[in-house]
């Protein structure tokens, strides 16, 4: 009798799909439509580039997130993570260990990205080995990491100490290569690398299959664990690339560094249209997820609409109406 | 619609009338699921409705129960028209439905499950006293000794499926519409189960019976009633139809011959010898030999310790003892090193361990098997839809949209997928668990066809099964559990359901 | 602040003059403070644990407890973890000031000498002595320097902090000081004292309003992402930036005669200190303090920068 059920609904999942997938960028375009009419300044190319750049660090963190939510896993620690890389890398700036401004950066750069891999593995590990909720596991690694921070700080801020080595490093935010600023380029990267391992290779279709149904993955010989681990790798990874864009902005750590930002990444990754539950994962969705968030703040702060005090309940209602959206367009 | 075989349409007893449904039609968008179909439900009797997947068995049991409405035609209860607003006014007016799938709330207890959303109270306090009581009793009733304060989610899926009944008949009721009740049940329990419903008819309620089990309509059904796509075929007396005939009113042509031959089987060299097997917990002291070509079943009751001994062995759980493949010891840490080493194993829990039900066919059919579509990095998404298409074409996979969902397909469909999946890895051995549960007759011989395939190729297969006539239709050899022990082996002429039923149960069964 | 260095010197003196003995009296204080949540409160912490340093070195019988909490709720066991020990004298900076008043009284019910700083209890009567900046008059001198700078005429924009008390002491002590002036402010949005946020909002700004002639950001955290939006929008139209607190490095650059902070206004974290050293003075050296003590919002310039810049501190 099933596929009789089956027929009726055929002819509904490809529209479905098509539509999910292309919503978040609909209320993108709506949204710029909505900031032109607000103010002029909007449209302008300086504020579209600077939203699109400071987008970059919630946009390639939500990239690792939505490698680690389709896989039926979840990670509060990011913005901790962010802090305690940035802050270790910029400890690492100022012990000059290595000659040369360059080479300096570099190294640091990499370390970076390791500390970032080891943050997520250490991560990974506890929830797969540990068979501890992720929610408990990267509740507690975001209070490790902020305190191990707060402690390198001693309380105050982690700034890198040389002038030239910041003078140096400054362009990585700030620079532009034909006029497309270096973050966007760095969004662009990830987002091509994460949707190619996400979409194309066998690692990203075992990351849907854990997250669809961990038995079935299982009894398939995928080894769940493996899997799961790797993701909060990933996830460690994009917080370390982030952490390369962030430094040279501000040039400092400090103890407001990354707060929040989990939040972001994971409202980013649910409204670029990937399901908390795990087993749907949508890349470009999620960076278009971060475009929205940064926009949305940035109209707030352009129009002269709402009193400074009501900011976050106009941004809270955008979000939920951008979901709700989605939602019905979904279910048609 | 023509008439395939010369019977009678079975008179009516002059029984009261408790439910009769008229001119039903049933359309979900421009696809007519029901035409035209017509039933009379009368007191005391036991009114089987058979029919292929499909054939709208289902769709018609939902609109008798108030979970859908017919596009045309009309329900009268105890002769008065009446239109049901949902299933709980069907339930007002003594209408059960015990669905096929079970939808109990996994982490709350027997107890709860049975008497959620109308608890027994005391003053303002849960009267746990009592509902435990009540609920023991009502599955008792169903010859299962359940424990009301066990978690549902570590029950078995039979003892699950029995709560569910168990829950349903707490509703004061006149009429009973079981939906494939015994599919998940062992012999033991399904004869347990025909004795409620005996005891329901005695009481002068109806009970309507869905099931694709021919011998057990035979056994119970005052009358029968045909579907085929989606149109009445007729409705007869029981007695007068024999499974066979019912079979062919199905599908439309003979199935005398639902098994195949399994002529002279050339069996090969021994491939798998599982000596001292235990998985803690379930199995002890198992031990076994699988020879090349050969179709081996493995018979017990549920609870027995047969899927979690091929579990066992192919690194699914933790176990220990001596596997030797093709005479070298071998032992499975993980399901990836049996696979590689060319074991399959079909799991019993097709939606909860086999498939992918929100992913499409393709994400399904290559994921065990992914690394063959791998080039470098890459997946190659072209030899992925030419392996759909082939499969599709091989396991006959009846899809009108390729990019469906696997949890749209039919449960016979859903079986063939599974098996087109592990087919890719080209395996040695094959292990399926249940290879028919849910699925309608016309595709059960399509799968005892690829099974028997599969022997004929010189592959050595494995049968896990519940259903004995199966098993002693397609295997060699039968080996009987008890207890998380071997019981026996039966071959040749001692293949019967008796000298089964004997070692599977031991010998206090036959006394009594 | 001059007022006060006064007051520690006579301090000072005073404890060397009773040197003979009183300093073995066993006394011991307990110091609640938030945990390092941004630069400020991290300068809070510094000082504090500074101080205990100093102070338990000059007096022997003396023994501070330092407890930092990151909410008012958990600040609020832990002031009855502290009673519980047996303390004399209490110095906190509470959360907020309507959330541990209750709190606070029962410690002083139990007859200990009570401290609060910063943030004043709903209830005066509560405590012993009080330690504050004066956030009033930080907005109110950041006001008249932005007015006088400006030639009474001009576009500002500022940035706030958190909706809390302080935050609206500071806007209401800016707009007395520039009133009577032209000065227009164009926009008053949060930057939640986070540099990255105040960044984003200056970069705002500075799509929204092609003429700003000065921003006042009220904290020197968020002055450093003022800064850095302002530099990347290589905008020249924006003459300076006020922010305040007194951070080092913007100390630094006040004494270095940056032009684009050629001002800062005190706000020192380090009044957690003032705050201790009082208390213990009221124990070993015989001195009244109780009252309130009124930091002043002193206008660090070029000229005075060298007093107020501690190269060692975090913050």
């Amino acid at each position: 009798m099933n596929n009789i059920t089956a027929t009726q609904t055929a002819r509904r999942p490809l529209s479905d799909i098509d539509l999910r997938a292309v919503a978040p960028f609909v209320a993108l375009a709506a949204l710029l439509v909505f900031g032109a009419l607000i103010n002029p300044n909007f449209l302008g190319l300086d504020n579209l580039t600077n939203v699109a750049t400071r987008s970059a660090f919630i946009a390639i963190i939500a990239v690792g997130a939505t490698f680690v939510i389709s896989a039926g896993g979840l990670d509060l620690s990011v913005g901790s993570m962010a802090a305690f890389v940035a802050g270790t890398m910029i400890l690492f700036l100022n012990s000059g260990a290595v000659s040369g401004d360059t080479g300096m950066i570099a190294a640091a750069m990499l370390m970076a990205l390791a500390t970032g891999a080891l943050c997520g593995l250490a991560n990974g590990l506890i929830t797969t080995l540990g068979r501890i909720e992720p929610f408990i596991v990267t509740l507690g690694t975001m209070g490790i990491f902020r305190a191990l921070t707060i402690y390198l700080a001693e309380g105050g801020s982690i700034a890198i100490k040389s002038q030239e080595l910041r003078a140096a490093y400054r362009p990585i935010y700030f620079g532009d290569v034909l006029g497309v600023p270096i973050p966007v380029i760095v969004i662009l990267a990830v987002g091509i690398i994460g949707a190619f391992i996400f979409y194309r290779t066998r690692f990203g279709r075992h990351v849907t299959a854990v997250g669809s149904n961990e038995d079935v993955a299982r009894y398939s010989g995928i080894s769940v664990n493996r899997v799961r681990t790797l993701t909060y790798v990933i996830q460690g990874l994009c917080v370390a690339i982030a952490v390369l864009v962030y430094v040279p902005r501000l040039g400092a750590a400090t103890p407001t560094t990354g707060l929040l930002w989990e939040l972001q990444a994971i409202t980013a990754v649910v409204i670029g249209g990937t399901a908390l539950r795990g087993g749907v994962g949508r890349i470009w969705g999620t960076i278009c997820g971060a475009l929205i968030l940064e926009v949305v703040g940035n109209i707030m702060v352009l129009s002269d609409l709402v009193s400074e005090y009501l900011i976050g309940a106009v941004q809270g209602a955008i979000i939920i109406i951008a979901m709700l959206i989605q939602r019905s367009l979904g279910r048609r | 619609m023509s008439e395939v075989y010369p019977l009678s349409t079975a008179e009516p007893p002059a029984a009261k009338i408790l439910l009769e449904a008229t001119g039903i039609s049933k359309s979900f968008g421009p696809v007519e699921v029901l035409k035209d179909v017509g039933l009379q439900l009368k007191a005391g009797e036991v009114h089987a409705i058979i029919g292929e997947n499909g054939a709208g068995k289902s769709t018609l049991m939902k609109i008798l129960s108030g979970h859908l409405a017919p596009s045309k035609g009309a329900l009268k209860v105890n002769g008065e028209k009446i239109v049901f607003t949902g299933p709980v006014d069907a339930e007002k007016h003594g209408i059960v439905l015990v669905h096929q799938e079970i939808l109990l709330a996994p982490d709350l207890t027997v107890a709860q499950n049975i008497y959620l959303g109308r608890e027994l109270r005391k003053g303002l306090v849960l009267d746990e006293r009592a509902m435990a009581d009540g609920a023991h009793r009502a599955v008792l009733d169903l010859g299962a000794d359940i424990d009301p304060g066990v978690v549902v989610n570590r029950l078995s899926i039979a003892q699950r499926q029995l709560v569910q009944i168990a829950r349903a008949l707490l509703v004061p009721h006149r009429i009973v519409i079981f939906d494939e009740p015994t599919a998940s049940l062992t012999p033991v329990e399904t004869e347990a189960l025909l004795k409620v419903i005996a005891a329901i008819r005695k009481k002068n309620a109806a009970v309507l019976y869905i099931s694709h089990r021919l011998p057990e309509v035979k056994t119970i059904a005052d009358r029968v009633t045909v579907l085929r796509d989606g149109q009445l075929v007729g409705t007869y007396a029981g007695a007068d139809l024999e499974p066979v005939d019912m079979a062919r009113l199905m599908v439309g042509r003979d199935v005398s011959k639902l098994y195949p031959d399994r002529a002279e089987a050339k069996t090969g060299g021994t491939v798998l010898e599982v000596e001292d097997m235990a998985v803690p917990g379930f199995v002890k002291n198992a031990g076994f030999s699988l020879k090349r070509g050969e179709i081996l079943g493995f018979a017990g009751l549920v609870g027995a310790g047969r899927t979690e001994l091929l579990e066992g062995i192919l690194g699914l759980r933790p176990a220990h003892g001596t596997v030797r493949l093709k005479g070298k010891p071998v032992h499975f840490r993980n399901v990836k090193q049996s696979m590689d080493a060319g074991i399959v194993y079909l799991s019993e829990d097709r939606k909860g361990k086999g498939l992918l039900l929100g992913q499409n066919l393709k994400t399904n059919l290559t994921l065990a098997g992914l690394d063959r579509f791998t080039r470098g990095m890459l997946i190659d998404a072209k030899a992925e839809t030419q392996a759909l298409d082939k499969a599709v074409r091989d396991f006959d996979i009846r899809t009108r949209n390729r990019d469906l969902l696997a949890g749209q397909l039919s449960g016979g469909n859903q079986q063939k997928l599974l098996l087109a999946k592990m087919m890719l890895l080209g395996p040695e051995i094959v292990v399926i668990d249940e290879p028919t549960r849910g699925i309608d007759i016309g595709t059960k011989e399509q799968i005892y066809k690829f099974i028997n395939g599969l022997a004929a190729e010189g592959k050595a297969v494995i049968v896990i099964s519940s259903e004995m006539p199966e098993l002693i239709g397609i295997c060699d050899r039968i080996i009987v559990m008890r207890n998380g022990e071997v019981a026996g082996e039966v071959s040749g002429e001692h293949m019967t359901e008796a000298e089964i039923v004997v070692l599977a149960t031991g010998a206090k069964f036959l006394a009594a | 602040m001059k007022a006060i260095f006064a007051g520690l010197a006579a301090l000072a003196l005073a404890s060397v003059a009773t040197m003979a003995g009183a300093q073995d009296k066993k006394v011991h204080i307990a110091v609640s403070i938030p945990a390092a949540d941004h630069g400020w409160t991290g300068g809070v912490v510094y000082h504090a644990e500074r101080a205990k340093k100093t102070l338990e070195a000059r007096y022997p019988g003396l023994k501070i407890t330092v407890k930092t909490s990151p909410d008012g709720a958990s600040q609020a066991n832990a002031l009855e973890d502290l009673t519980a020990q047996g303390i004399d004298a209490l110095v906190t900076l509470p959360h907020n000031s309507d959330e541990l008043t209750d709190p606070i009284r029962q410690v002083k019910e139990k007859g200990t000498f009570v401290t609060v700083v910063d943030r004043a209890l709903s209830d005066r009567s509560i405590q012993d002595l009080y330690v504050a900046g004066n956030n009033p008059e930080l907005g109110r001198v950041a006001g008249e320097y932005i007015k006088k700078e400006l030639g009474g005429k001009g576009d500002v924009v500022v940035i706030r902090g958190l909706p809390i008390v302080i935050d609206e002491e500071r806007q209401k002590g800016f707009d007395e000081g520039i009133k009577g002036s032209e000065i227009k402010v164009l926009d008053r949005q949060f930057g939640n004292w986070s540099r990255d946020d105040a960044f984003k909002v200056m970069q705002d700004y500075l799509a929204k309003y092609k003429k700003i002639d000065a921003v006042w950001c009220q904290d020197d955290d968020m002055a450093v992402g003022v800064l850095e939006a302002i530099q990347q929008a290589k905008r020249t139209d924006i003459k300076f930036v006020v922010g305040g607190a007194g951070m080092k490095d913007m100390i630094k650059r006040v004494a270095d005669g940056d032009s684009m902070i050629p001002v800062d206004v005190l706000y020192p974290p380090a009044m957690i200190a003032t705050a201790m050293e009082l208390t213990a003075g009221n124990f070993y050296d015989q001195v009244p303090v109780r009252g309130s003590y009124i930091l002043d919002a002193t206008l660090v310039t070029k000229e005075n920068a060298k007093e107020f810049y501690f190269p060692d501190s975090p913050f």
